[in-house]
C-alpha cells in the first residue's frame, strides 16, 4: 500500500525528526558553556570573576563602606592535605586591592598535585568578587610532606549590592584529576 | 452481578478507612511547626495550600460522585449532547490562575526572607562526609565530627538482636557529638561536602540545603526556644545515607558560653591524654569502640568486609603487615575508594587505639601496641624517620 | 457508526497468504506488523512490571519494620534505583509505545506504521538493553545504587558495571527516539483524507505531543550520561569541581530532560482516559479543542520548570521565584483536563465496566497526586517536603493510580479488539477494587511519614514512622499480588471467552471499532471513508 511517494515523505519526516534528535544531543553539550555563562552573570554556584591588575586599578574609586571577607578552607576526601587560611577574616573597602594567603601542607610522603577550587557565598556577591591573582588558577605541585603559602589578591567591585555586608570565600583542595 | 462487586467493595473501602481516621495521632503526622520564625511561616504556607487543595479536591470529587450516582444508565439517564462551553472553560482557567497568584504572593515573601543572609551573629561550617557531619565554629575555633551514636549504630546492623523500643523516636536520630548553638542568635550555616552531595536538614528549623563538594551554600536559622532538634541527611549519599543524623541542641546564651569553654578545655585535655603511656588492653578496648562507630559499617562486625566492595581487615596484609603502611592508610585514606582518611576526624588516642585493635582482632595476631604518642609523632610529619618503605597509598589500598 | 459501515468490507484480507503472519517464533522476531509489535511491547512491559514490582516488594519488605532485616543498605539502594529505571523505562514507556503501535494506525485509519522495519528494530533493542541493565545486579561491583537520577559525584563511585548501565540507557534512549520518530511520521503522513489534525482521537494527539517531547529530551539525557561516562572513565571534568566542573550542572541537564520525561509518562494516559470516559458516559468528550491546547501547553511548560526539583541546591532568589511561578502555572492546563473529564461525565448516561472504573480511579487519584504537586510547587514549603516520603507519595500517586491505571484501563478497553474475546467482567471488577484499596493503603500513609520527617531512599527509620510503614508494606504486598489476577484475566481472555462484537462497547466511537474483533492482521489497506459517524468528535 505504501507508494514510493509516500515512503519518500516518511523519510523526510523521519529525517527532520532525526535532525531534531541529533540537535538536542548537541544542545545537551551546549548547556555546559551556557551554564558557565549563566553562572558568570548571576553568580550561581559562586564562581568568581578574574580581572587583570590594570582593570582592577581602573575600577571606580574606593567607597567608604566596609565589607567583611571571610576565608574558609575545605579539603576534599580525594587527597590528604592540611589546608587553612592564614587569616580568618578581614575588613575590606570595595574598589581596593587586598592580598591574603592560605597555608597548605601535603600530608602524604609522596609528591602530589593539588588543585583548589573557589566558591563565594552569597552567590549574589560572586560576580563582584574579582581576583587578580589566585592559586586556584593553576595546579599546585607538592613534594612529599612539603608546605606552601599560597597567595591571592582580590578586589571587590564597588557596584556590589548594598545589602551584602559579608562575603565568604571558600576554597576546596582537591587532588588534581589530571594525575594518574 | 457486576454492581454487586462494586457495592460490596465500596462498603469495604469505607470500613477500611474508619480505623485509619480513628487511630491516627494527627499531630505526629504533619509537618512540625518548628522553632524559628521561618519554620512557623513555612508551616502556615503549608497548611494554607493544603486546605486550598482539600477544597478544590472536595469540589471536583463532589461533582464527579454526584454525577456518577445521578447520571448512570442503569437509572435511565439519557446522555446530553453538549461538548463545549467557552464561558465555562474560560472561568475554570481564570479562577485557578487567580488562586495561584493569591498563593504565590505570601510564598514569595517567605522566600525573600529565607534568602536574606545578612546581619548574622555567628557562622558554623557544616561539611558532609560519607557518612558523618563535621561542624566548625568559625569564630570560636571549635570543630568536631558528629556521627550516629554507637549504640544505635550497633542496633541497626543486619541481624543485630537489639530491642529498638529502648530508643523509641530517637532511633537513628542520636549522634555522638551534637551541634550546640545559642538561642536568639542568627546563625549562618556554610554547607559543603568532602566527597558526594549531602543535604543538611533539620525540620524544626525549616532548614534544608545541599552540601556540594567544591562549593559552599548558605543558610540561616534563628532558634527561638531551647531544646533538642533532630534531623537527617536528605540527599542520597551512598550506602549509609540513612545513618547520618543531625542533632542540634539550642541552649540559653549563658549555658552555651559554658559549653564553649568546656569544649576548649577538652581539646587541651585530649592533648595530655595522648602523651601518656597506654596499656595494651586499654588500647584494644578503646579501639573496639572506635572501630564500631567508624569502621564497622563498611568493614563489618567481624572485620570480614564485603567482597567486591569493602576489603576485609581480618587477614589483610595491611593490618598484619608493615605498621607504617597501616597507619598511613588509616590517617590518609585510599584515594578513589570509599576509604577516607581519619586524620583530624579521630584523636591521636583513638587512632592509635583503633590501629592496635585492628592488628589484634579478627584473627590478626601481630601483638603490636601503637602508643598514641608514637602516632602523634608520626602524624606530625616525621614519616621519613618512621617509614621503612615509603610507597604510594593507592598501591596498598586494596588487598 | 455501526459495525456494518462501509469500511467493513475492506478489512478482510486474511485470505491473501502474503498478508498473514509468518508461522512460529520467527513471526515475532522478524515481524514488521504494527499489531505484532504492539503486542510484543505490551507483553514486554507486563514482564518488566513484575520484575520492577518484585524490587518494590523487596524495598517494602525491608521497610516493613524498623531495623535492617533482609538486605544490605547498598543492595537496598540498588533496588530503589533499579525499581525506578525498570518502571519508567521498562514498563510505562514501552507500554505506551505498545498501545501507540496497536491503536494509532487503527485510530487514524492507516494500514500500518510509517516505518515498519524501524519499528521492529525499536522493539528488539529493548530486551537487549534491559538484559544488560539487569545483569549489572549480578556483577561484582553491583547494580547502580545512586538513584535513578544518577547524580554525580555519588554515581561516579560506582564500579566498572557503571559502563554497562550507561550503555543500556543509551540503547533504551535510541529505542524510544526511533519509536517516536515512527509515530510522528505515521501521524503526519498516514492519515486518510478527512482525518484532519483537529479530528484525531485524543490518544493520537497526546501521543503526537509526547513523541515530540521524547525526541527533544531523550538526546539531552543521552548527552548527560555520556558526560558521566567520560567523567568516570576518560578523565573529563564536566561534573567534578576539581577540574572546573560543577556537579549541580548535571542536575540542571538531567532535569531539563527529567521534567518533560514526567509528562511523557502521563500525557498518553490523558489520551487513554479521554477515549474511555466518553465511551462509557455515552457522550462526546467535553472541550476537545481546549484538551488539545492544554496538552500542548503542558508540554511547553514542562521545559521551563525543571529547576523545581532542585530548590535546595542553592539558587539565586530570582531563579527560585521564576521556577515557583512556572511550576504553579502547570496546574492550570492540568486542571482544565480534569474539569473537562468531569464535564464529560456530567449528564451522561454512565455505565461502569472495568475500563471506566480504572479511568475514574485515574481521574480521582491522579487529581490527589496533582494537588500534592501543587503543594510541592510552593518553594518555601518544598524545602521541607523535598526528598521526603511526601515526594514519594506524590509521584507514586501520579504514576501508579495515574499512569499504571491508565494502562490497565486501556488493556480492558481494547483487549476485546485485540483478542476477539470479552475479558471476565466480574474478575475485572475485583481486580479494580482490590488494586484500588491496596494502592491507597500503600501510598496514602507515605504523605504522613514524609511530612513528619522521614527522608526517602533510606532502609531504616525511627520508631514513630513504624506503624504507617507497616501499613504501607501491607498495601504493597496486597497491590503486588493482586496484579497476578490481572495476568490471569489477560491470559484467560487471550485463550477464549465470550466473543466480542466489532463495536465491543455500546458507546464507543472511532475507526478502531469499525473493524472486526479480533482486528484482522491488516486493517485499512484502503483508506476508510471518514465521516461524522467514524470520528470521535
Amino acid at each position: 500500500m505504501s507508494t514510493s511517494a509516500q515512503s519518500g515523505s516518511h523519510k523526510v519526516v523521519a529525517g527532520k525528526m532525526l535532525l531534531l534528535a541529533v540537535g538536542m544531543f548537541g544542545f545537551g553539550y551546549l548547556m555546559v558553556p551556557m551554564y558557565d555563562i549563566i553562572c558568570e552573570i548571576t553568580g550561581l554556584n559562586g564562581k568568581t570573576g578574574r580581572v587583570s591588575v590594570a582593570e582592577a586599578e581602573s575600577q571606580a574609586a574606593a567607597e567608604d563602606r566596609w565589607i567583611t571577607v571571610e576565608f574558609v578552607a575545605n579539603v576534599n576526601s580525594s587527597g590528604a592535605w592540611e589546608f587553612r587560611p592564614n587569616v580568618k577574616e578581614i575588613q575590606v573597602k570595595p574598589g581596593e586591592l587586598y592580598k591574603a594567603t592560605y597555608f597548605a601542607q601535603n600530608l602524604l610522603s609522596v609528591d602530589v598535585v593539588g588543585q583548589a577550587t573557589p566558591s563565594v557565598s552569597p552567590s549574589a556577591a560572586a560576580p563582584y568578587f574579582n581576583k587578580t591573582e589566585c592559586f586556584c588558577f593553576t595546579r599546585q605541585e607538592f613534594e612529599a610532606n612539603s608546605i606552601k603559602d599560597m597567595p591571592l589578591t582580590f578586589i571587590i567591585d564597588p557596584k556590589i549590592p548594598r545589602n551584602i555586608d559579608r562575603v565568604t570565600l571558600s576554597y576546596t583542595f582537591f587532588k588534581s584529576p589530571e594525575q594518574s | 452481578m457486576r454492581s454487586d462487586v462494586s457495592r460490596w467493595m465500596l462498603l469495604a473501602v469505607f470500613l477500611l478507612a474508619l480505623p485509619f481516621g480513628a487511630s491516627a495521632d494527627w499531630g505526629a503526622l504533619n509537618m512540625p511547626v518548628g522553632v524559628t520564625e521561618i519554620s512557623k511561616e513555612v508551616y502556615t504556607l503549608h497548611m494554607r495550600i493544603f486546605y486550598i487543595c482539600c477544597i478544590i479536591g472536595a469540589l471536583v470529587f463532589a461533582v464527579m460522585i454526584y454525577s456518577m450516582f445521578a447520571h448512570r444508565k442503569s437509572k435511565g439517564a439519557v446522555a446530553a449532547d453538549f461538548h463545549e462551553s467557552t464561558a465555562v472553560e474560560i472561568v475554570w482557567t481564570i479562577v485557578p490562575l487567580i488562586i495561584l497568584i493569591a498563593m504565590s504572593i505570601p510564598a514569595a515573601k517567605v522566600l525573600v526572607k529565607m534568602e536574606d543572609f545578612s546581619d548574622s551573629d555567628m557562622t558554623i561550617g557544616v561539611t558532609g562526609y560519607q557518612w558523618r557531619w563535621h561542624y566548625s565554629y568559625l569564630d570560636e575555633g571549635i570543630e568536631f565530627y558528629s556521627q550516629l551514636d554507637r549504640e544505635h549504630n550497633a542496633a541497626r546492623q543486619q541481624g543485630a538482636e537489639v530491642d529498638l523500643e529502648q530508643f523509641g523516636e530517637i532511633y537513628l536520630r542520636e549522634v555522638d557529638n551534637p551541634l550546640v548553638v545559642p538561642v536568639g542568635k542568627k546563625i549562618r550555616f556554610l554547607h559543603t561536602a568532602a566527597d558526594v552531595i549531602h543535604s543538611w536538614w533539620v525540620p524544626d528549623l525549616s532548614v534544608k540545603k545541599d552540601a556540594i563538594p567544591g562549593f559552599i551554600n548558605e543558610n540561616w536559622a534563628k532558634i527561638e526556644e531551647p531544646g533538642t532538634y533532630r534531623g537527617k541527611c536528605a540527599e542520597l549519599c551512598g550506602r549509609d545515607h540513612g545513618f547520618m543524623p543531625i542533632v542540634v541542641i539550642a541552649l540559653e546564651q549563658a549555658d552555651y558560653d559554658e559549653w564553649v569553654l568546656d569544649q576548649q578545655n577538652k581539646v587541651a585535655a585530649a592533648t595530655i591524654d595522648a602523651d601518656r603511656a597506654w596499656e595494651h588492653q586499654e588500647l584494644v578496648a578503646t579501639g573496639e569502640a572506635v572501630y564500631q562507630s567508624n569502621c564497622m559499617s563498611c568493614h563489618q562486625k567481624e572485620g570480614q568486609g564485603i567482597p567486591g566492595m569493602f576489603p576485609a581487615i581480618g587477614g589483610s596484609h595491611i593490618a598484619t603487615g608493615d605498621i607504617d603502611t597501616h597507619i598511613e592508610t588509616v590517617l590518609n585514606g585510599v584515594t578513589e575508594t570509599a576509604m577516607t582518611g581519619f586524620s583530624g576526624k579521630l584523636s591521636d588516642s583513638e587512632l592509635a587505639a583503633v590501629i592496635t585493635y585492628q592488628r589484634n582482632a579478627f584473627g590478626n595476631e601481630t601483638g603490636d601496641t601503637l602508643q598514641p604518642a608514637a602516632l602523634k609523632t608520626f602524624r606530625q610529619g616525621q614519616q621519613q624517620t618512621l617509614l621503612t618503605q615509603p610507597q604510594l597509598v593507592t598501591d596498598t589500598g586494596v588487598n | 457508526m455501526s459495525y456494518s459501515d462501509n469500511t467493513h468490507g475492506d478489512t478482510h484480507h486474511g485470505d491473501h497468504d502474503d498478508h498473514g503472519p509468518a508461522p512460529g517464533l520467527m513471526r515475532w522476531v522478524t515481524t514488521t506488523n504494527h499489531k505484532d509489535i504492539g503486542t510484543l511491547y505490551l507483553w514486554f512491559s507486563l514482564l518488566m512490571f513484575f520484575i520492577g514490582g518484585a524490587m518494590a516488594l523487596i524495598i517494602r519488605a525491608e521497610l516493613g519494620a524498623p531495623g535492617i532485616q533482609f538486605v544490605d543498605p547498598m543492595f537496598f539502594n540498588s533496588m530503589t534505583t533499579m525499581h525506578a529505571i525498570v518502571m519508567i523505562f521498562g514498563v510505562v514507556m514501552p507500554a505506551f509505545v505498545g498501545l501507540a503501535n496497536w491503536m494509532i494506525p487503527m485510530m487514524i485509519g492507516a494500514p500500518d506504521m510509517a516505518l515498519p522495519r524501524l519499528n521492529n528494530w525499536s522493539f528488539w533493542i529493548m530486551p537487549f538493553a534491559f538484559t544488560i541493565m539487569l545483569s549489572t545486579l549480578f556483577m561484582d561491583s553491583g547494580g547502580p545504587a545512586g538513584g535513578w537520577t544518577l547524580y554525580p559525584p555519588l554515581v561516579l563511585q560506582m564500579g566498572d558495571s557503571f559502563a554497562y548501565v550507561i550503555f543500556a540507557i543509551h540503547f533504551m534512549g535510541i529505542s524510544s527516539v526511533m519509536g517516536s520518530i515512527n509515530i510522528v511520521a505515521t501521524i503526519f503522513n498516514m492519515r486518510p483524507p478527512g482525518m484532519t489534525l483537529m479530528h484525531m482521537p485524543m490518544f493520537v494527539w497526546t501521543w503526537l505531543i509526547t513523541a515530540f517531547l521524547l525526541v527533544a529530551t531523550i538526546p539531552v539525557f543521552a548527552g548527560a550520561v555520556t558526560m558521566l561516562l567520560t567523567d568516570r572513565f576518560f578523565d573529563t571534568s564536566f561534573f567534578s569541581a576539581a577540574g572546573g566542573g560543577d556537579p549541580v550542572m548535571f542536575q540542571h541537564i538531567f532535569w531539563f530532560f527529567g521534567h518533560p520525561e514526567v509528562y511523557i509518562l502521563i500525557l498518553p494516559a490523558f489520551g487513554i482516559v479521554s477515549s474511555i470516559i466518553p465511551t462509557f458516559a455515552r457522550k462526546p468528550l467535553f472541550g476537545y479543542d481546549s484538551m488539545v491546547y492544554a496538552t500542548a501547553s503542558i508540554a511547553f511548560l514542562s521545559f521551563i520548570v525543571w529547576a523545581h526539583h532542585m530548590f535546595t541546591t542553592g539558587m539565586p532568589l530570582a531563579a527560585e521565584l521564576f521556577f515557583m511561578f512556572s511550576t504553579m502555572m502547570i496546574s492550570v492546563p492540568t486542571g482544565v483536563k480534569v474539569f473537562n473529564w468531569v464535564s464529560t461525565m456530567w449528564r451522561g448516561s454512565m455505565s461502569f465496566e472495568t475500563p471506566m472504573l480504572f479511568a475514574i480511579g485515574f481521574v480521582i487519584m491522579f487529581t490527589i497526586g496533582g494537588l500534592s504537586g501543587l503543594m510541592l510547587a510552593i518553594t518555601p514549603a518544598d524545602i521541607q517536603y523535598h526528598d521526603t516520603y511526601f515526594v514519594v507519595a506524590h509521584f507514586h500517586y501520579v504514576l501508579v493510580p495515574g499512569a499504571i491505571y491508565s494502562l490497565m484501563a486501556a488493556t480492558y478497553y481494547w483487549i476485546p479488539k485485540w483478542t476477539g474475546n470479552m475479558y471476565d467482567e466480574t474478575l475485572g471488577k475485583w481486580h479494580f477494587w482490590i488494586s484500588t484499596i491496596f494502592v491507597n493503603v500503600l501510598f496514602f500513609p507515605m504523605h504522613f511519614v514524609g511530612l513528619a520527617g522521614m527522608p526517602r531512599r533510606i532502609p531504616d527509620y525511627s520508631l514513630q514512622f513504624a506503624d504507617w510503614n507497616f501499613v504501607a508494606t501491607i498495601g504493597a504486598f496486597g497491590f503486588g499480588f493482586s496484579q497476578l489476577l490481572f495476568v490471569y484475566i489477560i491470559v484467560k481472555c487471550v485463550k477464549g471467552g465470550e466473543k466480542a462484537t466489532g463495536e465491543v462497547w455500546e458507546g464507543a466511537r472511532g475507526l478502531e471499532w469499525t473493524v472486526d474483533s479480533p482486528a484482522p492482521y491488516h486493517t485499512f489497506e484502503t483508506a476508510p471513508v471518514i465521516n461524522e459517524s467514524t470520528l470521535t468528535r
